[in-house]
């Protein structure tokens, strides 16, 4: 806990990360830009899913539809936080010049889309009925 | 030496630069179904507010993503702020946030 207390307050004072170890080829840190605003991308098209759910199933079960939308919105707040605490790691190993953080985050996200994409096929084909 | 001898072959500030640029098209496309959702129950005081948070957001995100576009014309441009980052995340949870209580 009190490793995420240090990330988090670190996400607000942008000095201190620059305080400690060398300034990286400015193309890695480019690098690691382009890698963070692709996550955010996926929480966009996360979000984006949620709020499609919601506008373009009308026909669906209010339950079923809130949390689908719910689980979708959800994981897309998890990866725009996530994407913030990832690049700020990245940036920090590479001015310690240590590895870079390994993260089951990918696995946890792509498990979380494929149960949410087979609830969506068991929608589609039994779920028009119960309406 | 001028910029353009010192320009990087691998054009990394100008993949960085479109990187930005699609993210913000993502970020439009959300805004839109947003206010999409708000106008749906018709225009509503409770609607306009949420039409008008919507539009704070895609705006927060909007200025993020101009400002470090604007430094991405330097050769070597410096890294992004974290400033910069927590805002543009900051954004589009507030768009999943509104998401969520327009469901209920």
């Amino acid at each position: 806990m009190n490793k995420i207390a240090q990330g988090v307050r670190l996400w607000f004072a942008p000095q201190r990360i620059r305080e400690e170890g060398d300034t990286p080829d400015y193309r890695f840190s480019l690098a690691n830009e382009r890698t963070f605003l692709a996550w955010i991308r996926t929480a966009l098209a996360l979000i984006g899913g949620g709020f499609a759910v919601d506008q373009f199933l009308p026909e669906l079960v209010w339950g079923v539809r809130a949390g689908l939308a719910l689980g979708l919105l959800a994981s897309g707040v998890l990866c725009a936080l996530r994407a913030v605490s990832h690049w700020v790691r990245c940036e920090q190993a590479m001015r310690r010049g240590e590895d870079l953080p390994v993260s089951r985050f990918p696995a946890l996200l792509s498990l979380v889309v494929a149960v949410v994409a087979v609830a969506m096929v068991v929608v589609v084909l039994f779920g028009w009925e119960g309406v | 030496m001028t910029a353009t001898t010192d320009r990087d072959p691998g054009l990394q500030p100008e993949r960085t630069r479109l990187a930005w640029r699609r993210t913000t098209l993502s970020a439009t496309v959300v805004a839109l179904l947003a206010v999409r959702q708000a106008l749906h129950g018709g225009v509503t005081p409770a609607a306009l507010v949420a039409v008008a948070l919507s539009a704070l957001a895609w705006l927060g995100f909007l200025l993020v993503a101009h400002r470090r576009m604007l430094r991405m014309e330097a050769a070597r441009p410096e890294s992004l702020a974290p400033r910069g980052a927590l805002t543009a995340a900051l954004c589009t949870v507030a768009l999943a946030a509104f998401a969520a209580a327009m469901l209920f």
